[in-house]
């Protein structure tokens, strides 16, 4: 089966910043990965690149055997024009740490602006749907309210259901619950976990160790820009082989 | 608000007195005296001249030069606005040859008097006596005659519009750049393409930021208009001095003009805060703000708006 995202030896740097030092990773379908390391590790870049928001400088990263914003053509390889980038990306759905909903519209037109924009779905269908996916996580009251009207658990719950509309085969989440109150991290786990038993491949950047050894199919351990452990969350998470682990699992668990 | 319930002898906060203002008693009985003085003399110095200032307010030649300013105030801010938003989105663009010349079209308008421009555009005849259509350096299909072509009402729409669009460009610009650069990433992780990002969720927020400055362009250009006496146009304040210069009530008829500029002003002033209040969806706090009268009324009790 072709793998839903394969890295290979991937390189990334900011001017004279190599944030990526040659990332391998692979994410079967049906996957959970979680991806937790100290910030600047490269984590969530790593994440934003899987979805071309960062383009990588050296290697090779596919998403559903496809390179990611790239065409190849005779053996050379060829950018991918914006129209067809945004048509790799339907794909993908992604979650921000910050959310990022669009403040000028109210939960439900958050949900459908995709599917009516980009798939051209006609606005009826588009909203039923919304207010369905807005169940599905549990806000089917609260469609009419704008963002600033939901709470930060509310608002990244919409945020989900926004990234579901265009029925991704693959979700990203960028450290979702850490802009949260903590008593309302509970609420968005509780979403993602649901959306991992139904069998969605995910790729989760998160502080939440509890979250990844109990959901997580894998957990990678990322610093300095490069994996450093990888495995079995349970096992990593107990018992790390790296001494680097250790150090940062003794400061976090 | 729940009420808190109230207890027998614990002292209530609602019943402290306020703050008392006494220096804003002193100042509204200074500003009521220059106010009476104003009035009285508004009514009593003959050499305003209201039997004249109703006599023309609403004869034929002002309302002419009154649908002039009106109609170059439309179009100029239109051509203002929507170039503006061209040169915006080229300046920001990734492209150097786009950026460049957006650049280049603000330092030129911006740089330059528009006194200036109005006339280059109406004596651009001494430039090219002939405009003419057709493939460049090749054969042409249509010749005018510029003088022709150009009529005064062109060129004031030319002059104006084309300046206002250098100065509407680093406000829509200022405008898209406010917006939160999260905002173009939720919606390229979503699959929209740059352009859908751009209609779809930067401009509609930007909009808050630039419907305010607009307004002030679109009032300032209500009055700009009136350069255009340069290039013997007629708008509102020309024909006003036109009338005074043979009847020489200076005075009663710059009253008149003055009155069609502030209602045209005022209405302006409503216009926008409509379209602010559209624009200021789902931001809170964006249109509760207290109109003058609320705020005159919840002076008389201590100041505190609530």
């Amino acid at each position: 089966m072709t793998p839903m995202v394969e890295a290979e030896s991937v390189g990334k740097s900011f001017g004279d910043v190599e944030v990526l030092r040659g990332v391998d990773l692979v994410v079967e379908p049906g996957q959970v990965c979680c991806v937790i390391g100290p910030s600047g590790s490269g984590k969530s870049t790593l994440l934003r690149c899987i979805n071309h928001l960062e383009t990588i400088d050296t290697g090779r990263l596919r998403v559903g055997g496809e390179l990611m914003g790239l065409r190849e053509e005779n053996g050379r390889l060829f950018r991918l024009r914006d129209s067809a980038l945004g048509r790799q990306r339907r794909d993908i759905g992604m979650v921000f740490q910050r959310f990022n909903l669009f403040p000028h519209r109210t939960a439900a037109e958050n949900v459908m602006e995709a599917p009516v924009v980009v798939r051209r779905e006609p606005r009826a269908a588009a909203r039923t749907r919304a207010v369905e996916l807005l169940g599905r996580v549990g806000l089917a009251d609260r469609a009419d309210a704008y963002p600033a009207q939901l709470s930060g658990g509310q608002q990244q719950r919409v945020a989900i259901a926004r990234a579901l509309a265009m029925q991704p085969k693959l979700m990203l989440f960028d450290e979702p619950t850490s802009a949260l109150d903590p008593e309302l991290v509970g609420e968005v786990l509780d979403v993602m976990r649901e959306l991992a038993r139904e069998g969605m491949t995910m790729v989760v950047v998160t502080h939440e160790m509890g979250f990844a050894r109990e959901v997580g199919d894998a957990l990678v351990f990322m610093d300095e820009g490069r994996i450093v452990e990888s495995g079995d969350p349970r096992t990593v998470l107990s018992d790390p082989k790296e001494e680097r682990t250790r150090a940062f699992l003794s400061k976090v668990l | 608000m729940a009420e808190p319930a109230t207890t027998g002898a614990r002292p209530e906060p609602r019943d402290a007195a306020p703050v008392r203002h006494p220096g804003r008693w002193v100042a509204i009985a200074v500003l009521a005296v220059l106010g009476a003085m104003l009035v009285n003399t508004l009514l009593t110095n003959e050499n305003f001249g209201w039997p004249t200032v109703a006599q023309y307010l609403f004869s034929a030649p002002v309302l002419n030069g009154l649908a002039n300013t009106l109609v170059l105030t439309v179009l100029s801010m239109l051509i203002g606005i929507l170039g503006g938003i061209g040169l915006a989105v080229m300046r920001l663009s990734p492209n150097p040859v786009l950026s460049g010349v957006a650049g280049g079209y603000l330092w030129l308008f911006r740089g330059t008097p528009l006194i200036a421009q109005l006339l280059f555009w109406s004596f651009l005849s001494a430039l090219y006596p002939n405009l003419s259509l057709g493939i460049p350096f090749g054969p042409s299909f249509v010749v005018f005659d510029t003088n022709s072509l150009i009529t005064p009402f062109l060129a004031c729409l030319l002059g104006l519009g084309l300046n206002e669009a250098a100065y509407m460009a680093e406000i829509v610009r200022g405008g898209i750049q406010s917006v939160d650069h999260g905002q173009s990433e939720a919606a390229g992780a979503l699959g929209m393409t740059r352009a859908q990002t751009l209609r779809r969720v930067v401009l509609p927020q930007a909009m808050r930021v630039i419907i305010p400055p607009t307004g002030n362009e679109t009032i300032g250009m209500l009055k700009t208009t009136s350069l255009v006496v340069v290039i013997g146009y007629t708008e509102l304040l020309t024909s006003v001095q036109r009338i005074y210069s043979t009847n020489f009530q200076t005075i009663p008829l710059l009253i008149v003009a003055a009155a069609w500029y502030l209602l045209l002003t005022s209405l302006l002033t409503a216009g926008q805060r409509v379209i602010e209040r559209r624009y200021g969806r789902g931001v809170a706090g964006a249109v509760t703000e207290a109109t003058p009268l609320v705020r005159l009324f919840s002076f008389r009790t201590g100041g505190k708006t609530a």
